[in-house]
């Protein structure tokens, strides 16, 4: 099975040929917004957690930029910063494709910041302008699952057909990921049977186990279901992660991939069905997953949710066919037939797996159509995990 | 005949796959097409919504995809709304204010 996609210099392949401009912390991001506006494929990004933000946002960024999708960078920094933009510049070099950085202080303001800004995306955008896409195998995939306002037509057609969708992408020689460890609550047995080695099992039972921990601390009352949720008919975690982890198929679990500050660890090279330790918040989740190298995520809807990824393309999945019905210019597949009778699972996977192969190739999903290009990231507290004596990777 | 849908043979309730209304019948279906019961429907079950399709008395656990899910907070009749009011989590319990805002 084959697609049309841009080689990056890593070996890696691109099914998108954009430039990440990348504030790195909010102070920057306007310049950053003001350098990408009006330059084709330019897609300005920042975090919120402040300019020294801890390792694990930094790894995020970087992943995030090494992404086969992105194939040049401009690091956008105020020049005080406790993560200086020099820096993060350094670390993405090694994936071979244009870096560069420039300070706002340096350059003396804002208009200076902007006008240097441009000419260097502008001749970043002539070279990549010149690549073609070409032909490669199917192997060179890596794609993300994940849900998000789910009811519970999510457990019982979107999730499936996402799932029979991954198991027929991963037999025909591609690699998934699936980001969410606290919707695995309640339904660790049906994935750990499914780990590789020993050592896998324990860890799908640490990661769910931790996650547990931060969102069940007593004394505090945390939302870890949406109101959609429950209105839609879902009653517990357990029943909402039984239905979530349709999603992952049923092959063997490779590995659980780590994200820490001291790593963010990729989709190894393969193929294969792999766990990521992430989160289940859905902005956050997908730059996690495109950090590890996904370059397009599969985002399966019940209520109907409208996201997009900054550098991924999303396709949008809703097994309910009313919100199908409601919402057609927002969601890519209709897997509603499954609950009107209309159509088996299988043969929904099948048309997923036709439409992850066009994206790839270049079709623009609903989502880029209209715009969407969601980005945010996520950090796990580690002043609270050392207060739940949280302890990982073992 | 409206449809509602158990995921394995092994579970207690089952999904409304249409709306219902109190006194009508739902015709229960495994995901295999097979009809596995009819049952009387003696609540308001919304579309997305699980009913009772065995007695589930209060303690015993709410068995859906053959899975746990949950534990009756309450003694469920058969037919009856199986959610938040009746069910609650072995594991992470919903914040009060879902319970007030059921009403």
């Amino acid at each position: 099975m084959k697609f049309q996609g841009y080689a990056r210099p890593d070996g890696s392949v691109g099914i998108r040929n954009l430039i990440l401009v990348m504030a790195v912390a909010d102070c920057s991001e306007p310049v950053a917004r003001m350098i990408a506006e009006d330059v084709e494929g330019a897609i300005p990004i920042t975090q919120h957690y402040g300019c020294i933000p801890g390792e694990m946002v930094a790894n995020t960024l970087i992943g995030v930029g090494e992404n086969p999708n992105v194939g040049a960078i401009l690091v956008v920094g105020m020049g005080c910063e406790g993560m200086p933009a020099q820096a993060l510049a350094g670390r993405m070099k090694k994936s071979g494709k244009p870096v560069e950085w420039i300070s706002v202080q340096q350059l003396g303001g804002t208009r200076n910041a902007v006008k240097e800004g441009k000419r260097i995306i502008k001749d970043m955008s002539q070279k990549l302008m010149e690549l073609k896409r070409i032909e490669f195998d199917i192997s060179k995939l890596i794609v993300g699952v994940k849900c998000g306002g789910s009811d519970t037509t999510s457990g019982l057609a979107g999730n499936p057909a996402v799932g029979a969708f991954v198991d027929m992408f991963v037999d025909a020689g591609g690699s998934a990921i699936m980001s969410e460890p606290i919707e695995a609550v309640g339904a660790e047995e049906p994935l750990a049977k499914r780990a590789v080695n020993e050592k896998v099992r324990k860890q799908i039972y640490e990661m769910i186990g931790n996650e547990e921990k931060r969102w069940s601390v007593p004394g505090a009352q945390m939302e870890f279901m949406c109101k959609g949720n429950v209105d839609g008919g879902l009653t517990t975690i357990e029943e909402k992660s039984l239905g979530a982890i349709h999603k992952s198929g049923s092959r063997t679990i490779m590995g659980v991939l780590e994200n820490s500050d001291r790593l963010l660890q990729k989709v190894p090279e393969g193929g294969g069905f792999y766990l990521q330790d992430g989160t289940h918040m859905e902005p956050m989740a997908m730059s996690f997953m495109a950090a590890a190298g996904a370059q397009i995520i599969i985002f399966v809807t019940g209520c109907g949710g409208t996201f997009g990824h900054a550098i991924a393309p999303l396709i949008k999945v809703t097994g309910n066919p009313a919100t199908f019905e409601k919402m057609s210019e927002d969601m890519d597949i209709n897997a509603g037939t499954i609950i009107t009778g209309e159509e088996a699972i299988d043969s929904v996977g099948r048309r997923i797996f036709d439409e992850v192969m066009e994206v790839a190739s270049g079709k623009y999903t609903r989502g880029e159509i209209l715009g969407y290009r969601n980005f945010s990231v996520f950090r796990t507290d580690p002043r609270l995990d050392a207060l739940l004596k949280i302890s990982r990777y073992s | 005949m409206k449809r509602a849908i158990a995921m394995s043979s092994k579970d207690n309730v089952a999904t409304a796959l249409e709306d219902f209304e109190v006194g009508s019948t739902a015709k229960v279906t495994l995901p295999s097409q097979e009809v596995v019961k009819e049952i009387r429907v003696m609540e308001k079950i919304p579309f997305g919504h699980k009913l009772a399709i065995a007695e589930i008395k209060k303690g015993e656990a709410v068995i859906k995809y053959g899975e746990v899910i949950g534990h009756a907070s309450k003694d469920i009749d058969i037919g009856k709304h199986v959610h938040i009011h009746n069910v609650k989590s072995n594991r992470m319990q919903l914040p009060d204010v879902w319970y007030r805002k059921e009403g």
